[in-house]
This record gives structure tokens, sequence and C-alpha cells, in this order.
């Protein structure tokens, strides 16, 4: 039914194998530098302990991720909500 | 000096022993002299496959442990005069083999045929250590699933590690009706992912499993699908130059399969 709408909207639904695709992609790109979801999770973390010394980030809609570039190289690519900037850092005593 | 050729996926399930299987009689129907060797130690499954299952008296490990001579273990298919089958023990496990008897038996065997395929077991522990050892190349299976691509790169990360460059890939058990509708990964889509050359592509073809219940590879049967696409690899692996067939469905079921492999056109 879904599909149907999406179809006489002229959008078309996601193909399966697109999603099998991005994430054999993303699945690889882990196995490929062998990190471990718990080494992303540290990082994260500290991420964020430096990042909240300058500004106050949303951590629950934070994202980081390692990825892979069409050089087929790996990237690390954080996107971090940014709810305000800290006076603090802004203007020091 | 014959070739030495695993064939191997990282994940089961995927089509390894009866792809060796066919490979092997494929060769053997072009008159080339190969041997199978089955290197799934207490999983044996290429005896059964190939039914050869009644024939077997001494196995891989009695050759590796010096209980017969070589010869003695190679089971002749009486269908085909230039194929045999190098059974594995059931009853014993993976560590009763090592990487150097391996070798030792490879190159034993690889100076009386032209062909040695090594039907790799499962995983990556030590009977997939074992079965790579000897070989000169590899051949990986997978077929168009997210778990079967991820093991077959891990595979590939593996076979590079002990210096077994440039492996070649089957893709199995491909159906193009859903590659066209795009619920299927295409060829190209996994290609793509592993970067890796391309040995040839299998259609999910039912006969297998029939072929499988006889004991009778499904390569000797013209009116299989996946016959024909055994025989363009097998044709490959002896350095013609095949092309790969057409994943195109349209103008009907038989325009539709002529297209797929090719006949019609290159």
């Amino acid at each position: 039914m879904i599909d149907l709408l999406q179809k006489m909207f002229g959008k078309e639904p996601a193909r399966s194998k697109d999603i099998a695709k991005e994430r054999l992609r993303l699945v690889l790109v882990h196995d490929r530098v062998n990190i471990s979801p718990q080494f992303m999770a540290v990082l994260k973390e500290d991420m964020i302990r430096v990042i909240s010394n300058y500004m106050e980030i949303n951590e629950k809609d934070m994202e980081v991720h390692l990825t892979q570039t069409n050089t087929s190289q790996v990237a690390l690519v954080a996107n971090i909500p940014v709810n305000r900037m800290k006076r603090s850092a802004l203007f020091p005593e | 000096m014959g070739e030495v050729i695993v064939i191997t996926s990282g994940k089961g399930g995927v089509g390894k022993t009866t792809t060796t299987a066919n490979l092997g009689t494929g060769f053997a129907l072009l008159g080339k002299k190969v041997v199978l060797i089955d290197a799934d130690i207490g999983l044996r499954n290429l005896d059964v496959v190939m039914g050869l299952e009644n024939r077997i008296v001494y196995d891989l490990v009695d050759v590796t442990e010096g209980n017969c001579r070589l010869k003695q273990a190679l089971i002749r298919d009486k269908r085909y005069e230039t194929l045999y089958l190098l059974p594995a023990a059931q009853t014993r496990d993976k560590s009763a083999v090592s990487p150097e008897q391996m070798q030792k038996l490879c190159k034993d065997l690889a100076q009386d045929f032209d062909f040695v395929l090594i039907d790799c077991p499962a995983g990556i522990e030590q009977g997939f250590r074992n079965a790579i050892a000897g070989a000169d190349r590899a051949v990986i299976v997978t077929t168009p699933e997210v778990s079967a691509v991820r093991d077959a790169d891990r595979i590939i990360g593996l076979l590079e590690a002990e210096g077994k460059s440039n492996p070649r890939l089957i893709v199995n058990r491909i159906r193009p009706d859903m590659v066209k509708r795009g619920d299927m990964m295409d060829i190209d889509d996994i290609i793509e992912i592993l970067a890796i050359d391309l040995l040839g592509i299998i259609p999910e073809d039912e006969y297998i499993v029939i072929s499988a219940n006889r004991g009778e590879p499904a390569v000797v049967n013209p009116a299989s699908a996946a016959s024909t696409a055994y025989k363009n690899i097998v044709r490959r692996m002896t350095g013609e130059s095949v092309p790969f067939m057409s994943m195109a469905v349209d103008e009907g079921f038989f325009g539709k399969l002529r297209k797929f492999f090719g006949l019609k056109e290159g």
C-alpha cells in the first residue's frame, strides 16, 4: 500500500538491493579497518568530553562513524548537533 | 605439473561443495585429469554429492598418517575416466592434518593431475588454513547476500595475508527476476564491493537439489541452467575466453534463458 502510494506520487520505493549494498558497504568499512563497536563508543565519549568544554551538544542525536570515501579511503565522519555555544568558552576571562 | 585450486567462501551453505563437484566433473568432461580433495575433515560431504560414498576405503588422514599409499585412497569415478576423489576422514577432526602435510599432498597430486580442486570447509580456523596451504590459486564462492559477501571479503583478506593474491569470484544462486526488480544485488554490485575478478555466475537452479539427491553433478545434464554456467567456468579456468551471461530478463522464458546464457549474442 505504501509502495503504491509512493509510486502514485512518483517516488520510487527503496529497493532492497540498495539497502543491502549500503549495509554491506558500512559493515565492510568496519571489518576492513578492524575496529570494534566498543572502540567507537570510547572514541565518541572522548569527543563529547572535549567538545563539551566549548559548546553544549545534543549527545542523543550525535552520530560518529567510519565511512569510505569514493577514493576507497576511510573517513571518520561526525555529525554533532550543537544546542548553543558556551559563553565561558567564547569570552574566556 | 598441474594446478592446485582451493574452493572457499568463509560462510557455509553458499555452494562450495556443489561447485567443487561440478567444476571437477566439468574438467573430466573435457578430458582433463582431475582430483577433488574433500578438506572438510569430520564433516565430509563431497563424496555424497559425487555419489561415491559407497566406495570409500581410505581417506585423506589415512594418507597423511601413512596408513595407506596415496593411490590407494583415490576413488576413481567410473562414469568419467579422468575424475578422482580423495575423501575426508569422517571420524577425525581438523587437527588431524597440518598445513605442511597438505602442502606435500597437493604437490604429490599435482605431479599426476592437470587440476587438483580442494573443497574447503566453512570458517576461518584450522580447516581453512589446511585447505589453502597447498593451493596455487583460490576461487571464492559467494551468493548475493550481505552475510555471504561480507564473509567473502574477510576470506579475501586472509588469503592475501597468506600470500595467495588474486582470487577469482563465483557468484552462486543468482535469481535474474529478483535482480531485475531490485531485490537482489547484481554482479556489478558485488564485484564493486569485493574488487576482485569475476570467474563466473551460476543461476539459482532447482536441478542442483535433484542432482544432489541422485549423487550426479548437475553439469552433466544439458537441461540444467546451472550446467552451462559451470561449463563456462571450466572453460575459463582452462584459459579460454568465454563471455559472461547477460542478466537481462524479457521476451518470455526461452528468450530470457537464451539471453541469460549468452547463446543469442556474445
